[in-house]
């Protein structure tokens, strides 16, 4: 098992004759991953690489039953696409884009959330891996091996960063989730824990936090009441001054909110172990899962 | 981004959100002329964002042109908590009778706007919400929805704003829901709301951010400017397209993602070290980007030492040492460098860097090992400067010129 992407994955990219969307779906592809469609408005009928084009997200999957998408359009256009994708009745939306505005994210998160039919992952995020399932995005799949370790996190790098060091310590991942770095990400720390709780191949969990909102507050809460899993965690931006944008959009402590000490609290609090640098979030990880066998 | 009071104030008068006349200026001779064209008395008031300024000696009332004069030659060139003053805006004078709060939040953990109202405006509303929480009511729109006249009529009569103001009140918040949503605000916030002995409702002062993600859709928005802000790096950076955060240290920081980034400065002073700089490369393997990032990042004087931290994933190491090679022969840096590749062909690029022979360049294969480093190289700058160059010149020969030379 594992979470979210899998064999069952039937993708479809919005924007793939773009070339950061070309690139990465045929990466996707080469991994393994069930690429069925791309959706291009005024591109239907064309091919990528053998992979057929449509119009619409609506022709798409009811040619080809697609039930996941990876939005790959521009900002300005991504909101639109997302929704489009939403309609068709696609399940799984992992928005790549990044620099979407906030107020779109915020009619998208909203749409989703009322309709209540489809889960949206990002934007701003490198996407969902499940190693030697499938990878749905950019993640560098060549640094995870299959294993027992769920990952989330709001950075891309840093996830690699971590996986990396599990890796050549042997240990692998079940699925790495990146949420993304937005301010209003359309999943959350909570949800994808409620998911990796459930997974009966995740031993272990580890996110990975940064400053601003309080999402990492809310998993704090949430793993003391639902998770019985192992959790360690990771907060970057200690050393970031308050009022200023640290990459992403999200990343911004707003006077003495969203602080990366007050998340390390929350958590600790609540028993979760926070690693103090990427390296010491992996040696807590290893000695927990040895701990364990 | 945030808006300095006046360009709040023009986007609150563009969707009606009642305001005091007023004019914006960056002289003496403008401000005089700004008072003259408003009349007496009229207020000049410093354009920094800082809380406080009024206790600071940044806002002034005139009674008289000489007044008017006298107070714009005082609080231009004023330093504030740090800024200084470049410009000012000046205002018709108000009679205040009370001072309400009214604010429209982008509430991201409800993800959905929070609307806040209070009578108790006038002062530090946290220190309100902290000392009496429930003197300020709050309510969340459903964004979907928008904002409706009962919403403001909830609030007003659950803040006890008096009757006779329950319909300019609720005209006022529909207008700041307005400008909120229009101009694709994160903030927009008015303390004080103030009330005039003639019953008035005004905004005395506006705080307003802006999503820089939407400013594509806001032209005129995106040539809103803070002068008093600006630093020069940040400044080059943005020019440059790279995200840069300039802060108080003296070791230069270079990485590919934020969160790499974030936590590379923290660990950096983990190690007893203080970052100058948070910098995101992004996926900028090229020379041309690595250039620009080492440009920004040593055009702060304070700068010692540099740390580039990558983590190669689809960005591949051999490619960022190429660029690095080639962007250190057109720049040529005066101080050391550690340079932690690791990820995607992470040996082929350190094996790259090692042949290269940079002059003062440290190749680093860990996070926390790098960081020791160059926390220890940035100490020996500082406190050795001549031990430095002296092995910098010393090295310069070995490599054969007076390259090193021209580097200073």
């Amino acid at each position: 098992m594992s979470i979210l992407v899998d064999r069952s994955t039937r993708l479809c990219t919005a924007g793939i004759t773009g070339r950061e969307g070309t690139f990465h779906t045929l990466r996707n592809r080469d991994y393994g991953t069930n690429v069925v469609a791309g959706v291009t408005p005024g591109k239907g009928g064309q091919d990528v690489d053998g992979i057929p084009v449509f119009d619409t997200f609506r022709e798409a999957v009811r040619q080809t039953g697609a039930n996941t998408a990876m939005i790959f359009v521009p900002p300005r256009f991504a909101a639109d696409s997302i929704l489009e994708a939403e309609d068709a009745g696609i399940e799984l939306i992992v928005a790549i884009t990044e620099g979407i505005p906030a107020h779109d994210e915020l009619r998208v998160y909203n749409v989703i959330k009322k309709n209540g039919h489809a889960r949206l992952i990002g934007p701003n995020c490198p996407g969902v891996l499940s190693p030697g399932k499938a990878n749905v995005g950019i993640i560098p799949a060549a640094f995870f091996r299959e294993g027992n370790v769920g990952l989330v996190s709001r950075s891309g790098t840093l996830t690699y960063q971590i996986g990396n060091e599990l890796a050549r310590s042997g240990f692998g991942n079940s699925s790495i989730v990146g949420i993304g770095g937005d301010p209003v990400p359309g999943s959350d720390f909570v949800d994808v824990l409620a998911l990796f709780e459930q997974d009966p191949q995740t031993e272990l969990i580890v996110i990975c936090g940064e400053i601003g909102g309080d999402a990492e507050e809310r998993a704090a809460d949430y793993i003391a009441e639902h998770v019985t899993k192992p959790v360690v965690a990771y907060i970057a931006g200690f050393t970031a001054p308050p009022g200023k944008t640290m990459g992403h959009a999200g990343a911004i402590v707003s006077g003495s909110r969203g602080t990366a000490q007050a998340k390390a609290e929350a958590l600790e609090a609540r028993g979760v172990k926070v690693g103090r640098t990427p390296t010491q979030v992996a040696e807590l990880a290893i000695s927990l899962l040895n701990g364990r066998g | 981004m945030d808006l300095l009071e006046y360009q709040g104030k023009q986007l609150f008068a563009r969707h009606g959100v009642p305001v005091p006349i007023g004019r914006a200026a960056r002289d003496v001779e403008r401000a005089v002329a700004a008072a003259d064209e408003i009349g007496y008395p009229c207020v000049v008031k410093a354009q920094v964002q800082i809380g406080g300024r009024g206790k600071l000696g940044g806002i002034r009332v005139a009674r008289d042109r000489e007044e008017a004069r006298a107070h714009a030659q005082a609080i231009l060139g004023m330093e504030i908590r740090g800024l200084i003053v470049r410009e000012l805006w000046i205002e018709a004078a108000s009679e205040i009778a009370a001072e309400y709060y009214a604010s429209v939040v982008f509430d991201r953990s409800a993800k959905a706007p929070l609307l806040m109202l209070s009578t108790k405006g006038g002062i530090d509303i946290e220190q309100v919400a902290a000392a009496d929480p429930g003197a300020i009511a709050r309510l969340h729109v459903d964004p979907l929805l928008g904002f409706q006249d009962f919403h403001g009529r909830r609030l007003a009569f659950e803040a006890g704003v008096d009757q006779d103001l329950v319909r300019p009140i609720v005209d006022v918040l529909a207008r700041l829901y307005e400008t909120f949503v229009a101009e694709e605000a994160t903030l927009v916030e008015v303390n004080p709301l103030i009330v005039t002995p003639d019953r008035q409702v005004k905004a005395l002062d506006a705080k307003v951010t802006l999503d820089g993600n939407a400013l594509f859709r806001h032209p005129d928005n995106a040539q809103l400017r803070d002068i008093s802000a600006e630093d020069p790096q940040e400044r080059m950076a943005k020019e440059r397209g790279l995200t840069y955060v300039k802060l108080d240290g003296d070791i230069g920081i270079l990485g590919n993602g934020a969160g790499l980034v974030m936590s590379t400065l923290d660990v950096v002073k983990g190690a007893g070290g203080e970052p100058a700089n948070f910098l995101d490369a992004g996926g900028g393997s090229r020379a041309e980007a690595i250039t620009a990032a080492v440009e920004v990042i040593l055009s702060n004087p304070r700068v010692k030492a540099v740390l580039f931290n990558i983590f190669g994933g689809i960005t591949r190491c051999d490619e960022v040492a190429r660029g690095l090679i080639e962007a250190f022969a057109q720049i040529k840096p005066g101080v050391p460098f550690v340079v932690r590749l690791d990820g995607t062909n992470d040996a082929e690029g350190r094996r790259l860097l090692t042949e290269a022979q940079l002059p003062n360049v440290y190749v680093e294969s860990t996070m926390d090992g790098a960081a020791a480093r160059v926390v220890e190289l940035a100490r020996d700058g500082g406190e050795a400067g001549p031990t430095r160059h002296a092995a910098a010149a010393g090295k310069a020969r070995a490599d054969g010129g007076g390259d090193m030379g021209e580097a200073r």
